[in-house]
């Protein structure tokens, strides 16, 4: 056992900076050693955070608005708006002459804006070419894990209501 | 010049080696840790929330587990490592 170091015989510098060669693979290796704890540290505060994030982020309320007419949208042709909030851009696809799909614009992989490619029937992101069903929003190919959010739509006469989000995260067959 | 440059000892070898498989230890701890945080925020992003308290204690768990071994690998450099010169 040695004895604790005294700041006369012993100065701190001597511990981190050994005038020995041998020894700087003790010191190399401790430091190290602890440069990998602290970058675990960071970790746990990663995980802290989305803990704190998921218990003050309550459950979502979405409005109930017309976002767009149906006779202003023609087939194959797209409109753009924002739902629920001002900084939420979607995409409302009229793929057939009866069925309208409105999706978040965001590509779950890093955010980039989605189109919808008329030719081939589908939302593609041209970042990373994630492309999209956009029957279902469900991933087709490309990097993004999730499908599209999808926004749930309700005609009501000529217009046509978003009622809600739906992010889509249940595995479907 | 050469007394400042000594051989390892028996004892300095074997303390090298078991910092060395406490840093492998660290390593792949770290690296499950990595794996953990981004598998929680994909499925934070999903909407999913049941897993997030079980993936914070766990990476707090394996934090603890990352400080114990640098604990451990301290206290064989602290037991090995002379930090007085010899005298001349």
């Amino acid at each position: 056992m040695k004895p604790p170091r005294t700041a006369e015989k012993d100065p701190l510098w001597r511990e981190e900076v050994s005038i020995f060669a041998a020894d700087e693979r003790y010191v190399n290796r401790r430091q190290f050693a602890k440069f990998l704890v602290l970058t675990s540290f960071g970790m746990f505060v990663g995980n802290v955070w989305i803990l704190v994030r998921s218990w003050l982020t309550g459950r979502p309320v979405y409005p109930v608005r017309a976002v767009a007419m149906v006779d202003e949208i023609p087939v194959g042709g797209v409109k753009l708006f924002r739902y629920p909030g001002p900084d939420d851009p979607c995409i409302l696809v009229r793929y057939s002459a009866a069925d309208f799909a409105a999706y978040s614009q965001k590509c779950t992989h890093l955010s980039c804006a989605v189109y919808y490619s008329r030719e081939n029937g589908r939302l593609e992101c041209p970042c990373h070419e994630g492309f999209f069903s956009v029957r279902d929003g469900q991933v087709i190919q490309g990097p993004p894990q999730r499908p599209l959010p999808r926004i749930v739509l309700e005609r009501r006469g000529g217009q046509l209501v978003a009622m809600g989000v739906d992010l889509q995260t249940e595995r479907r067959a | 010049m050469d007394q400042h440059l000594p051989e390892q000892s028996p004892p300095q070898r074997r303390g090298l080696t078991a910092i060395d498989g406490a840093l492998a230890l660290i390593a792949i701890l770290l690296i499950v840790q990595m794996w953990l945080l981004t598998a929680t925020l994909e499925s934070f992003l999903a909407g999913h929330r049941e897993g997030v308290l079980p993936a914070a204690i766990i990476s707090g768990v394996l934090l603890l587990a990352c400080f114990g071994l640098y604990l451990f690998v301290r206290g064989v450099d602290r037991e090995v490592r002379p930090f007085t010169a010899p005298k001349r």
